[in-house]
């Protein structure tokens, strides 16, 4: 039986940016459009090349937008520039779910479970105590207008490693697998090797024209490495295809639509900063994150690019190390201050980098609930003076049940440095619930920072048009400016610990001390005061037990 | 009398003003044998922060005052300190008006004493345990001077704890039953229940006195006897009612129940203090959590009755065992709640010749104050010890005080079976008799 749906092709695409340190950042972005209404149909079952795992996800627990990513490493703004996809160390997790759930907890319980056998990760951690419903932070990025944030539920575990048994499912999900085109280069004991993996799968619907007239279901897998210099044992400042996955290209994925891969070359327009080989004529232009970039493009589906070796091996080489890098706008720091297990401190930088302009962000700050944060001494001050912010969401905590929410819209001056200061309490929490390595500590997510920067150049509102995937992630609905998300540091901090070798000799020594005010109040209530009689020697008191039996008065 | 209590209060005010002033306030208010989650003051400003940002105090797991409280300092913030040496010295000098009141009841019970030596009810050589007036006149001195001057209610009132205002509450309570005022003992008593469940134990000697006063004799049998319980109860139980109604008409919600008196009952935060929850609840077993905790609550209620029974003609007596009983095995206890029953002491002084174990008892409570702070700071702050030494600490302490509560009620006993069967007790050989309990 056929539904009549026409499947679309995948769109692959790989951005490699050569960055100002010498390090190489490598994007991959691959892009499944399904067309299928199952609001409308109650049975879907042609799935072709989207994967079923996450159809069937998407079906069963009604899912408006599902966003995961697993990071590992933390990404430097100030080398490195922006992200385009930017995500926290851990995992981060957050889905809207459609107006018809009932009970949106339950289903998100159920649903971090699958996503758990799906991606071989443990995501079963996530329960309410780390789970927040943001109110302003996190807008659907596919279509739709919503208001009602019940829906919406965001949660991160900053203490989740990556590693190969995440890559491998991830990697199944794409069309081709791992067998042809981009993917190929996707191998783990290079990739690992990297200082900073992110790998994502990003779910939501967008429209297929101009008029918005159907919609359809887009699925991006990405993936971001930044391969660093000195980690990889390099010495000259080289980089080519084979030294950074240790594979080449031979062929496009027969499945995909379009294959490309982007070298950016904006700080390189006549090859005096580095060399690229082999050479291509293709260039293509984009706005990216306010930016006008121009990139050197290589169409994998064509034949002419693999050359007469049949395979593609990129290599970069730099010819010298001037050049300054563009600052980025927005940047954000977290770090914890104080000393001692009793109490601390929480603080926020956040830097405007621009000029003149002056722009407002959003904050989000999920804290776990033993680090008991006091609103009282939250503190926001830019250049020294106080910087009230206009919108303030507060959720406190509950013990054991859910985290801190803290969400605030502050209007950053130009060129300065706000500062967001709150002081918080450790709690001493039960034996049980210490982590197997107390004294590592506890991690506390990455506050989220949400905000639209202003661009030098025009941005592009008219989202069908074709562009690279790597420019049309975020929405844009206005041209001045283009949205940010960036991610501050996990926090490590320490909790004071009772002694975990010593519950039954507490539970006994306690109960010696209630004992003693027990014994001692019942022996004054219970017995009178009475003269003491001096005890009979031995002898005596055997001669009155003979004395008794026989009958006789005793001595 | 009035001029060494005026020079007193002197000295207590500039002590306190001058640390008020120091800056050793903000070192204080954080010590936790001073404030508990119940009752330091910086959860009280949480709560007015959460409450002008618009989300009810209750809705966090910060703030466990009663909704009364947070009312009252709404209006009081901004006058912090001076509220709370009021409550110190309204505490204080309701003290001193309940001594002196009873002291005005000395004679009467002087002469009663009297009268039954003359009857032969009392031996000849019990006359020299019998108080005179003279001895007692610098009782509420002292009374005063042990409870301004005590460093714990110093610490406690600098670090705006509101275990000061439970106390002045208590204090008012004991005047109002001292003056014979039923109503306004009730009232009193239920605005200090209706702050911390405990003071509901101490309904027993108020009406134990009262009985005693109005010549109702405490017999099961007897109607009146069961009416003017019910009469007492009424009262209390209506006043409570009454304030729960009210806080439910501040803030338009139940919330405040599970967070105020389920957090008392239920004991879900762990911080460290000077009694015997935190670390017994951290380290146990998950599957016995429930029934532990029942047996620490109850031990706090379940010796209201055998006291009674056995101290039915000493209320005042009474009154002070069930304080001690309740700051000893309450779920947060703080310096405060020691220092309130501590302040009584003056007043059995001359029970004195009786007490077998006060040095002691006095050099274990001087030592454990001494080290509370220093054994905080290795754990908390230098790493170098942990919690085990803080918590034997915490024991050592509360045996100390199990022990001088114990100790005077034995005094107590022991002077009362001497006043009726003679001081110097002689065997059946005539020689000198030791006195045992059996």
């Amino acid at each position: 039986m056929s539904f009549g749906n026409t499947p679309v092709a995948p769109f692959i695409q790989a951005l490699v940016i050569p960055l100002h340190s010498g390090d190489i950042y490598a994007s991959f972005q691959f892009r499944t459009l399904w067309d299928t209404d199952f609001m409308r149909e109650n049975k879907v079952s042609h799935y072709r090349l989207f994967p079923k795992s996450l159809g069937q996800v998407i079906s069963k627990f009604s899912v408006r937008e599902l966003h995961i990513s697993f990071t590992q490493g933390y990404w430097r703004t100030m080398q490195w520039g922006q992200p385009f996809i930017p995500s926290p160390p851990g995992a981060e997790l957050w889905v809207w779910f459609q107006d018809s759930v009932t009970d949106v907890d339950a289903t998100w319980k159920e649903l971090t479970n699958v996503l758990s056998g799906i991606f071989c990760a443990s995501l079963n951690f996530i329960d309410s105590t780390n789970t927040v419903q943001p109110s302003a932070s996190f807008k659907p990025l596919g279509l739709g207008n919503v208001t009602d944030h019940s829906f919406l539920r965001y949660a991160t575990l900053p203490r989740e490693i990556v590693c190969t048994e995440n890559l491998t499912p991830w990697k199944k999900l794409l069309p081709c697998g791992s067998k042809a085109g981009l993917a190929v280069l996707l191998k783990s004991e290079k990739l690992f090797h990297s200082s900073f993996h992110s790998q994502a799968v990003h779910i939501r619907s967008v429209c297929q024209d101009w008029q918005c007239k159907t919609t359809s279901w887009e699925l991006r897998q990405t993936l971001n490495s930044v391969f660093d210099l000195h980690n990889s044992g390099q010495t000259k400042r080289e980089w080519s295809l084979f030294k950074m996955f240790s594979r080449t290209l031979t062929e496009a994925c027969p499945l995909a639509s379009s294959s490309k891969l982007y070298i950016d070359i904006t700080d390189n327009p006549q090859g005096e900063q580095f060399e690229l080989s082999p050479a291509t004529s293709l260039l293509s232009q984009a706005v990216v994150l306010g930016d006008r970039r121009t990139f050197s493009v290589y169409d994998l589906t064509q034949e002419t690019t693999f050359g007469t070796v049949r395979s593609l091996n990129l290599l970069i080489r730099w010819k010298s190390n001037e050049g300054e890098m563009l600052r980025p706008l927005l940047h954000a720091e977290r770090y914890v201050a104080g000393y001692g297990l009793q109490t601390g401190e929480i603080h926020t930088l956040m830097y405007n980098n621009h000029p003149y302009r002056s722009f407002p962000v959003l904050l989000l700050d999920s804290v776990p609930w033993y680090l008991r944060l006091y609103i009282h001494t939250l503190s926001v001050t830019s250049k020294g003076k106080d910087n009230k912010p206009s919108y303030i969401h507060y959720e406190p905590s509950k013990d054991r049940v859910k985290p801190h929410l803290l969400e605030m819209l502050i209007q950053l001056p130009p060129n300065s440095v706000t500062e967001v200061t709150v002081q918080f309490e450790r709690a001493l929490l039960k034996w049980t619930e210490y982590p197997p390595d107390p004294n590592h500590g506890f991690y506390v997510g990455s506050s989220v920072i949400s905000s639209l920067v202003p661009s030098t150049v025009a941005m592009h509102t008219n989202s069908t048009r074709e562009r690279p995937l790597f420019s049309s992630f975020f929405p844009c609905k206005e041209e001045s400016s283009y949205f940010v998300r960036i991610y501050t540091e996990p926090l490590l901090v320490n909790l004071p610990t009772p002694d975990f070798s010593m519950p039954y000799n507490v539970i006994c020594l306690t109960c010696t001390v209630v004992a003693v005010g027990y014994g001692s109040l019942y022996n004054l209530l219970t017995r009178s005061f009475q003269i003491e009689e001096p005890n009979p020697g031995l002898a005596k008191r055997i001669a009155n037990v003979i004395r008794r039996m026989r009958g006789v008065p005793p001595l | 009398m009035a001029a060494p209590l005026t020079l007193l209060l002197i000295v207590a005010v500039t002590i306190r003003a001058a640390l008020f002033r120091s800056s050793l306030a903000e070192l204080i208010a954080e010590r936790v044998e001073v404030v508990s989650p119940i009752t330091a003051w910086k959860r009280v400003v949480e709560g007015l922060a959460l409450l002008d940002l618009g989300v009810s105090p209750y809705s966090g797991d910060v703030f466990h005052e009663t909704p009364l409280i947070i009312y009252m300092f709404h209006f009081l913030v901004d006058y912090a300190e001076i509220t709370f040496m009021t409550f110190v010295f309204g505490a204080l000098c309701v003290c001193i008006c309940f001594f002196f009141i009873y002291l005005s009841l000395m004679p009467f019970q002087f002469r009663k004493q009297k009268f039954a030596l003359e009857a032969d009810r009392y031996p000849m050589d019990s006359l020299e345990l019998i108080r005179s007036p003279k001895e007692m006149y610098y009782v509420p001195l002292k009374v005063a001077m042990f409870y301004l001057l005590n460093p714990f209610t110093i610490l406690s009132c600098v670090a705006k704890s509101t275990c000061g205002l439970n106390n002045a509450v208590l204090a008012l309570f004991f005047l109002s039953t001292i003056k014979g005022n039923v109503l306004l003992s009730a009232i009193f008593l239920c605005l200090a229940t209706y702050q911390s469940i405990y003071p509901i134990t101490l309904c027993a000697p108020a009406m134990l006195y009262f009985m005693q006063r109005q010549y109702i004799p405490v017999n099961f049998h007897r109607v009146s006897f069961w009416w003017f319980i019910v009469q007492y109860l009424f009262m209390y139980l209506g006043s409570l009612f009454v304030l729960i109604c009210l806080s439910f008409f501040l803030l338009g919600s139940w919330d405040y129940l599970p967070s105020v008196y389920g957090f008392i009952l239920s004991v879900p935060d762990l911080t460290p203090n000077i009694g015997l929850f935190w670390y017994f609840f951290a380290e146990m077993f998950e599957h016995f959590r429930l029934f532990f905790l029942c047996v620490f609550q109850i031990n706090v209620f379940f010796y209201t009755i055998p006291l009674s029974i056995k101290l039915k003609e000493h209320p005042v007596f009474l009154i002070f065992m069930q304080l001690a009983v309740i700051s000893i095995f309450k779920s947060y206890p703080t310096v405060g709640d020691v220092a309130l029953y501590l302040a009584f002491l003056p007043v059995w002084s001359h029970l004195h010749r009786f007490l077998r174990n006060i040095f002691l008892v006095s050099c274990v409570l001087l030592a454990c104050s001494a080290l509370f702070p220093v054994l905080w700071h290795l754990w908390i702050y230098a790493g170098s010890a942990n919690s085990n030494f803080y918590y034997a600490i915490t024991l050592l302490f509360n045996v100390a005080q199990i022990l001088l509560v114990s100790d005077y009620f034995y005094a107590f006993l022991r002077r009362e079976h001497h006043l009726t069967n003679g001081l110097y007790l002689k065997r059946k050989d005539g020689s000198e008799a030791t006195l045992i309990l059996k």
